[in-house]
């Protein structure tokens, strides 16, 4: 045969839209932005909750209130430097953080599996107890179902949390504007490394520990001597490039950040050239952005640096203008690129 | 980090960008083979840093971009049979088949499930000794080994429940077939210096000759890739036609013996179709001998698939070099991560998604 004709070139078949569920809906990634943007939003629509922010602010007389709520599916549940009870309070208590609200009280609700360990499910309630307690929260209500064995995994929680806005602050996605200095409180990717270490049994020589911790201290500490903050967001699923894009996203503005100021530990580094995977996508539970006027960029970053949870906090960026909503990153040999959105999942490539 | 930032140092990458530029006095087009390679080169912008008369083209080497549509096809057949687990590297989960991808399958129920290392396929196969659990080995030369592996415990442990879907493909029939096409623009190779690892490359080193070509075996970082562009640029200009190692510090000339004896062992070459490029002769991997029982194509009775891929996007020639994938008339709006219509827009080591995920709104000017 000629190799002309060898190289005829051909494509596969576009592919529909799932018309199920995959897990790449609840990555954090495009998949999932596209669920909630074209299935939850437009069916609940409302002020509130279209100002897409961690917690959704309520105000009632004169005071506002933070509100919000999230589900916790960790596994395993107990991983180097948490569980999946602590991350259950501190995880709720974050997001209400990033809303400048004073958490004050939880509700739980658990999922379990029939056979799960009783003593098991005691670690995990006597880590929430201690969880709760370290920030001052009350777990005020609750419920419990039990569902058929291999109809859960073990166990789920969930838990929502309302918290007071007591500082005259309004922190929201939409008052990021260009000039906005970025801030950083630490290094990042250490909690999706260390779970993910446990789940795929990967050892490395240094246990790499989650970095699992709660914001509200270190965001009191911030608010209460840096007025000229506007927005701040913690770093969860989908990792900083995930929390760049949606802020970029909702307030229209374009950021650009600089890879070699983003603090990466070594053995974190080291697990992600190893699986193939961008610890800028990883996975944090203790880590969160400032954006914060140029004004009191300095300042903040002070505060942060003073507190325990802020010692390797950095300016990573800046807000550039409103024309693009992109967000840039600037390479380790300083070539700028686009910093995107995954579609779903990260696959970890295979050689 | 130790070994990897000495290979990222900014200020190293511009003096190799001036090297490069002094010596470049005609334009000349470049290739790496390696899809790692190119996801390097867009992710850290060394095309960027060239001089204008530098062309980098990005070959076929993504093994997730050329497997062809049919195996996806029978790979999602033999995973939503109720007795089997399917292990698949995470890569290959989203890449259309006709119908579907295995994310889809795993949706609709069947077990699929990622792992790192066909091992562990292997170690799921011991733990479920009622199912039948199936591998998908994918890959070139680099994966090989370890697949080859795999089945030669499973042999010698008799782990009966084992067995694999091969869709391995081999580096150098797939340059040939690049400069034999009569489109061909390709003047130089950077090598996949991952696959040389285990090759060597002596088997570059005809390749070179009869085709009076430049091939630099080519690391993955920043500072490897410059240096590698450096080697084969100065080869054109001085007309020579060579195999040369910029990959030293994990290369050498023979390769890993033991990882080829394996290969042998357990793999007879065959030829294979590429996806978007056709049948290439010697350019794959199969079973062979008292390994063929752990053939899952022989196992499931799928050997017989065939599946049309339609000709609307342009992966053939994103594959061999003729085109970019930003010239895709679908490239960013009917051909995305979420709804890609190639595999190179699905794999982390694909042309088009490192194009879409890097520089979807061309932001080089």
């Amino acid at each position: 045969m000629e190799r002309e004709q060898e190289f005829s070139v051909s494509c596969p078949i576009p592919l529909q839209r799932y018309p199920n569920i995959t897990l790449a809906h609840g990555a954090g990634g495009k998949l999932m932005h596209g669920l909630i943007e074209e299935l939850f939003l437009p069916a609940f629509s409302n002020p509130a909750l279209d100002a897409r922010h961690d917690s959704a602010v309520l105000s009632h007389g004169a005071v506002n209130f933070a509100f919000t709520t999230d589900s916790y599916v960790v596994q395993p549940i107990f991983f180097p430097g948490g569980d999946i009870g602590s991350l259950a309070v501190y995880g709720t208590v974050n997001d209400l953080a990033m809303a400048g609200a004073r958490p004050w009280c939880l509700s739980a609700g658990f999922i379990l599996e029939e056979g799960f360990p009783m003593e098991a499910l005691w670690r995990v309630v006597q880590s929430m107890q201690q969880a709760a307690e370290h920030v001052g929260v009350c777990i005020v209500t609750g419920d419990t179902k039990v569902v058929d064995k291999g109809k859960g995994d073990g166990i789920f929680i969930n838990t929502a949390g309302i918290g007071v806005i007591e500082r005259d602050v309004s922190l929201s996605p939409q008052r990021v504007q260009p000039g906005d200095v970025l801030l950083l409180n630490g290094d990042i990717g250490r909690h999706g490394i260390a779970v993910m270490a446990v789940r795929e049994g990967i050892d490395f020589e240094t246990e790499i520990e989650s970095d699992l911790a709660p914001l509200s201290g270190i965001v009191g500490a911030l608010l209460e001597e840096s007025p000229e903050v506007h927005c701040m967001r913690d770093l969860t699923r989908g990792g900083l490039a995930t929390a760049l894009n949606e802020i970029a996203q909702t307030a229209g503005v374009g950021i650009e950040v600089d890879e070699n100021r983003i603090p990466v530990r070594e053995d974190v580094q080291g697990a992600c050239e190893l699986l193939g995977l961008d610890p800028l996508y990883v996975a944090n539970e203790g880590r969160f952005i400032t954006f914060a006027a140029p004004s009191d960029a300095e300042r903040a970053l002070c505060v942060l640096r003073a507190h325990e949870l802020g010692a390797g906090a950095s300016i990573i960026g800046s807000v550039t203008d409103s024309s693009s909503s992109r967000v840039i990153i600037r390479s380790a040999i300083g070539v700028p690129r686009i910093l995107d959105l995954l579609s779903g999942e990260q696959l970890p490539r295979i050689c | 980090m130790r070994f990897v930032d000495e290979y990222r140092d900014a200020k190293a990458a511009e003096q190799y960008a001036r090297a490069i530029a002094r010596i470049t006095t005609k334009p000349w087009t470049i290739m790496e083979v390696c899809g790692g390679q190119t996801h390097a080169i867009v992710k850290f912008g060394i095309d960027q840093l060239l001089p204008e008369g530098i062309t980098l083209v990005h070959g076929p080497g993504c093994p997730v971009c050329v497997t062809p549509v049919e195996l996806i096809d029978k790979a999602i057949e033999i995973a939503a049979r109720p007795e089997v687990i399917f292990c698949s590297f995470g890569d290959m989960l989203r890449v259309p088949g006709s119908h579907g991808d295995l994310f889809a399958a795993k949706a609709a129920g069947a077990d699929v499930r990622i792992v790192y290392a066909p091992l562990d396929a292997l170690k799921i196969a011991r733990e479920n000794p009622d199912g039948q659990v199936v591998f998908f080995a994918i890959g070139f030369e680099t994966t090989a080994p370890a697949n080859a592996a795999a089945v030669y415990q499973a042999r010698q442990q008799c782990i009966g429940n084992f067995s694999m879907l091969v869709a391995h493909v081999l580096i150098p029939p797939a340059m040939e077939a690049i400069l034999d096409s009569p489109s061909n623009r390709v003047q130089g190779f950077l090598a996949a210096g991952h696959v040389c690892t285990v090759m060597g490359y002596t088997e570059y080193e005809p390749i070179a000759e009869t085709y009076a070509i430049p091939i630099v075996v080519t690391g993955f970082e920043p500072l490897d890739l410059l240096q590698g562009v450096f080697m084969c640029v100065k080869q054109l200009e001085q007309g020579r036609a060579e195999v040369e190692n910029q990959y030293n510090r994990a290369v050498r000339r023979e390769g890993n013996r033991h990882a080829q004896n394996l290969i042998r062992e357990v793999f007879e070459v065959v030829p294979r179709k590429w996806r978007g490029i056709g049948e290439i002769p010697r350019s794959g991997l199969r079973l062979t001998g008292p390994y063929g029982e752990f053939d899952a194509e022989q196992r499931f009775g799928v050997a017989n698939y065939a599946a049309e891929e339609p000709s609307e996007c342009i992966s053939g020639l994103v594959l061999q070099g003729a085109k970019k994938p930003h010239e895709c008339p679908a490239f960013g709006t009917r051909c995305t991560p979420e709804t890609p219509m190639g595999a190179p827009m699905v794999s982390s080591e694909g042309a088009c998604a490192a194009y879409y995920r890097y520089r979807h709104s061309a932001i080089s000017t």
